[in-house]
């Protein structure tokens, strides 16, 4: 009897061991990445924001209109003209993939700004800061300025554009669109490969 | 009949000990004094309330232990983002006067390994400080310290809360050191990278609301000429 206790104990041990060391804790839900390769250009991957659907927050002093309602921004004399947005993302074929913070100033006086943050859990983060002036053709174009995981080996390019919605349809506003176009540096030349294929 | 019955309740002691093991584990420890404490660079300190009420918003799937905030702001419940959260808060200096704004995103990690005492998040915060610049914060966490000590206790207490002293450092990398990786954006901070730890001060806990009394802080390394202007 005391012999099965024993090896009952054991089996626990392991059991439990083993249970905690293989089941995954945490397993993230991935959307397929819908890539195209830019002939001499890196990857070009689109991002879309529906509004009004997908903000979570506008922030800006003295603004009526901010959003969640309830929100209450601190007021000018802390952030000035500063605008903080949060939106969530989503991929061209308009599923959910992350979310992502704008933060936009026009008078701060160590140089105004616009950036982005996106955090695209499976991925990794893009932070890219805008030109402040938008082209002629309505889109204003950005670098990115890091990435971390997936994306920190990358260089590249951000652009944003808003596309305008149905005139007078408080459901569909609009859309922000942001085309990411990001290379990875070159890698080591495999001399044994590159052998054999000479 | 018999055997079996003593070899199920062997099976349930030894997954008792081995989970006794995993939480009294001495060999997981984390920091409480921070890799940046002793460095050449300037150091800058940033606090905020990590009580979500306390923020600006805060929201997560619509189905944890903390509510989002405020009450009508949109909630993380697709797949992809249900593991997340996003926090917006106020941060303050050093002598406790707010000086700018933090947004924190937040993921349960896949690195996660309860038995190697990891629970991870990987987390950025984008930080806007008026007058000096805009910055991230790139970093993986270890909560398993905070519910080890913090939360556990709380759900077996009574009371269901808890109440104490938590003070640890909850940064984990991806620095060598266990440092966060601090990149500039504009102003003061354009070009510079740097490095940054976030600690956690907790004094107590509550089982159905969360955070009742605690206190985050952001500790960044910078290059000299940045943190002096």
């Amino acid at each position: 009897m005391f012999k099965t206790l024993i090896i009952g104990v054991f089996l626990g041990i392991v059991g439990a061991g083993a249970t905690v060391y293989l089941a995954p804790a945490v397993d993230l839900h991935r959307e397929r990445s819908l890539i195209d390769v830019q002939p001499n250009g890196g990857n070009l991957e689109v991002f879309r924001i529906n509004l009004p659907r997908d903000r979570l927050l506008v922030g800006l002093s003295g603004s009526v209109g901010s959003i969640p309602a309830g929100l209450e921004w601190p007021g000018e004399e802390l952030l000035g003209d500063m605008q903080a947005e949060l939106f969530k993302v989503r991929n061209r074929n308009n599923a959910v993939v992350g979310v992502a913070s704008r933060l936009a100033s026009s008078t701060e006086e160590t140089g105004p700004f616009i950036e982005w943050a996106l955090h695209l859990p499976a991925r990794g983060t893009i932070y890219a800061q805008m030109e402040l002036s938008p082209s002629v053709e309505g889109y204003r174009d950005g670098k990115l300025r890091a990435g971390t995981r997936d994306f920190q080996e990358l260089t590249g390019s951000v652009r944003e554009q808003f596309i305008a919605g149905e005139a007078g349809n408080e459901e569909s506003q609009g859309q922000i669109e942001l085309q990411t176009i990001l290379v990875a540096p070159l890698g080591d030349i495999d001399e044994e490969t590159d052998g054999d294929m000479l | 009949m018999k055997f079996l019955l003593t070899l199920l309740i062997g099976v349930a002691i030894g997954a008792f000990l081995f989970l006794a093991g995993l939480y009294y584990n001495p060999f997981v420890a984390q920091a409480s004094v921070s890799p940046i404490a002793v460095t050449d660079a300037r150091v800058m300190d940033l606090s905020f309330s990590a009580v979500p009420g306390d923020g600006l918003l805060y929201t997560n799937n619509g189905e944890s232990t903390v509510q989002p905030f405020p009450e009508r702001v949109g909630e993380l419940w697709e797949a992809s983002i249900a593991d997340s959260e996003v926090w917006v808060t106020e941060l303050q200096n050093s002598r406790g006067v707010p000086v700018g704004l933090g947004i924190k995103f937040s993921t349960r990690s896949e690195q996660t390994e309860l038995i190697r005492g990891a629970a991870m998040t990987n987390s950025i915060w984008h930080v806007y400080l008026p007058g000096r610049g805009t910055f991230v914060i790139d970093q993986t966490e270890n909560f398993w310290s905070y519910i080890r000590d913090v939360v556990i206790p709380a759900r077996w207490s009574s009371g269901d809360n808890w109440r104490g002293t938590y003070n640890r450092i909850t940064t984990a990398g991806p620095g060598s050191l266990g440092t966060g990786r601090l990149t500039g954006g504009s102003g003061e901070f354009t070009d510079l990278t740097g490095e940054a730890v976030e600690t956690l001060t907790a004094r107590a806990y509550s089982v159905q609301t969360g955070p009742v009394s605690m206190t985050g802080n952001l500790t960044m390394a910078l290059p000299v000429q940045a943190a002096s202007q």
